[in-house]
């Protein structure tokens, strides 16, 4: 083949490519255009809420209900998409552009982070009743049937032929919290800080595994049949003793920690978006006694005392102290225990922190 | 006369090839440096040098190297009946070599530590002889050597395949004992593709995250790899701390596999 054609050729190949480059960013430009004009027409709505792990089936629930009631107040239809993952990896993924209209996740520092970002206003906490969290959460036991090594409280933890399972504060939500209910079930009850490290340490090296992630722990310990208590998440401990058919039970020890998971629209978003109006409702509704009843029926504290009250045989009424009880807040308590070099670190290398 | 090739055209290849390179491989593990450059050399220091990074790289490098070695003795000696011997359902076993590629790392993890924990299949009798095959050092080295197992049979099969057998008989009719045979005639022709091999599967070692984090138990000072290091500083938001590890993981692998590169070459002329 004689140079020139093939070089002519190849120029005619680069510009094909450019065509089809092109041609496939114009289409995407398009569809972009295309759901916009739906949105402000006031037809049709999708939202994207970013939540963690254990919610599936509570959002899902919830999600039902409130497209059908904003279908018959307003005549917009809403399509709600769900994304779930670990609380900490879903709030840097929304960090890092992924565009959530509202985040629902396990805890304050999550939110924290995403508003450092200032993807969210400063005053997230303030806008939502309850610091913004529809609904509480604790920390309890799970142990084998029968309770043969007889666990009741705290305190039995740690005696000398008892292993629990919890997964690691470094890397999960449920590890965190276990963390806290357990500093915290020494402080309330008149401990030193002195005493509540010893406790934890103690706790900690009678810990065979520590997984990454709440559900990796329920497997571990439900499935893989190590360990002798499970210090997990007050729904996960339900629905896992419902799995297991018997095998397992919950116990609630006397004092726990209070678990505020809040849930916040994320400002910069739905600004852009336009979505402000139906991402505020949506988190609205999650307060109405109707979307306070499916959170119950999903082992979740209701906030709303109506709600909870026809739902007290479901929630033990144990001691649930607050974060302030062992910290100045979530950010402080995250600072001083889980950061390298924090506490919790200290209970592998033997120094203070 | 222009040589006939059966691409068409160097320039438009090559550009390919660059913009693959580039797009895919140097721009995304330079983002990473440049990241982890966001730090002073001291607070670099201070993320990548505590006493619990230090205990995770040398347990990370440690257990990669152990099941590398184990990936090096296994896969030839698995290659070597593969191509040399006829046996029912051969094919079959051939093509299992390959599923560590394909299986989601995950999976062999939660599978392995389900048959080594005490009331698994294997658990139960190995357990009781002290031989923790779960959440343990042990365990690591095990699911990393299942991962690796395909990198070293897949890298010597082909040049087992290749060799005489000529050179064996010879060998044999000039009065070589088997094991000369081996050492002095197979040995040196295969030596490359087992260096190779042992690079390949060493270096997914290095990197695997998927399958450790469930059989490893994660526990600081004993199991924890240094991935989960990252994912740790991670949660905590801590982006230029987490690169700064991947940075010196990234360091440590790059000057390995040029190490083994060199070894691999050495190896070749040697042979010739």
């Amino acid at each position: 083949m004689p140079p020139s054609i093939y070089t002519q050729l190849q120029k005619r190949i680069c510009l094909n490519r450019l065509a089809i480059v092109g041609s496939v960013v114009l289409a995407a430009l398009n569809i972009g255009c295309d759901a916009k004009r739906s949105e402000s027409g006031g037809a049709a709505v999708e939202l994207l809420n970013v939540s963690y792990d254990p919610t599936r089936e509570l959002w899902r629930e919830l999600n039902q209900k409130f497209t059908a009631e904003y279908l018959a107040n307003t005549g917009v239809k809403v399509t709600v998409r769900q994304s779930h993952g670990g609380s900490s990896s879903q709030a840097r993924a929304v960090i890092d552009g992924l565009d959530a209209d509202v985040v629902t996740l396990a805890l304050w520092t999550d939110i924290d982070a995403i508003r450092r970002a200032q993807l969210v206003h400063d005053d997230w906490e303030s806008r939502l009743p309850n610091h913004a969290s529809p609904y509480r959460s604790t920390i309890v036991f799970v142990v084998r049937r029968g309770n043969p090594k007889g666990i009741k409280d705290w305190p039995d933890l740690v005696r000398p032929d008892v292993q629990i399972i919890t997964p690691s504060p470094k890397t999960s939500g449920n590890g965190k919290l276990s963390f806290l209910a357990a500093w915290g079930s020494v402080i309330t009850r008149g401990g030193s800080d002195e005493d509540a490290e010893k406790f934890v340490a103690k706790l900690y090296r009678q810990t065979p595994v520590l997984d990454s992630g709440a559900r990796g722990a329920t497997t571990t310990f439900a499935q893989k049949g190590i360990g002798d208590v499970h210090l997990t998440w007050e729904n996960e401990a339900r629905l896992e003793v419902q799995e297991a058919g018997g095998a397992l039970e919950v116990v609630y020890p006397p004092v726990s920690i209070q678990a505020v998971p809040p849930v916040v629209w994320v400002d910069a978003n739905i600004d852009r978006k336009g979505t402000r109006s139906v991402a505020e409702a949506y988190l609205k509704f999650a307060y109405t006694d109707a979307a306070q009843a499916i959170i119950a029926k999903h082992f979740y504290r209701p906030t709303s005392e109506k709600v909870l009250a026809e739902h007290v045989a479901d929630f033990p009424a144990i001691e649930l102290f607050t974060i302030q009880r062992i910290a100045r807040g979530w950010g402080d308590a995250n600072e001083r225990f889980f950061r390298e070099g924090g506490v919790f670190d200290s209970i592998y290398t033997g120094k203070s922190p | 006369m222009r040589r006939h090739r059966v691409l068409p055209g160097f320039g438009l290849s090559l550009s390919g090839t660059l913009l693959y390179l580039g797009a895919l491989v140097v721009v995304p593990l330079s983002a990473c440096v440049f990241k982890a450059s966001s730090l002073t050399a001291n607070e670099f220091w201070a993320a990548v040098w505590t006493e619990r990074a230090r205990a995770a790289y040398r347990f990370t490098f440690g257990a990669s190297f152990v099941s590398a070695l184990a990936t090096m003795v296994l896969g030839v000696l698995i290659a070597w009946v593969l191509v040399r011997y006829e046996f029912p359902l051969k094919r079959l076993f051939d093509s299992l070599i390959d599923v560590p590629f394909a299986l989601p790392t995950a999976v062999a993890g939660l599978v392995y530590s389900n048959l080594y924990v005490e009331q698994g299949w294997f658990g139960r009798w190995l357990v009781p002889l002290g031989i923790h095959g779960a959440y343990s050092r042990l365990a690591v080295v095990l699911v990393l050597t299942f991962i690796g197992l395909p990198f070293v049979v897949r890298a010597v099969q082909p040049v087992l395949e290749s060799l005489d057998a000529d050179a064996e008989e010879a060998a044999h009719l000039l009065g070589a004992t088997r094991w000369q045979t081996f050492v002095r005639v197979i040995l040196p022709s295969l030596l490359p593709a087992v260096v190779t091999g042992f690079a390949l599967s060493l270096a997914r070692a290095l990197g695997e995250y998927g399958s450790v984090v469930f059989v490893s138990g994660n526990m600081p000072f004993k199991t924890e790899i240094a991935p989960v290091l990252i994912v740790a500083r991670l949660e905590e938001f801590a982006y230029s701390e987490a690169t700064a590890i991947a940075v010196v993981l990234l360091a440590a692998s790059f000057t390995m596999l040029i190490v083994i590169n060199l070894l691999e070459r050495w190896s070749s002329r040697h042979v010739a």
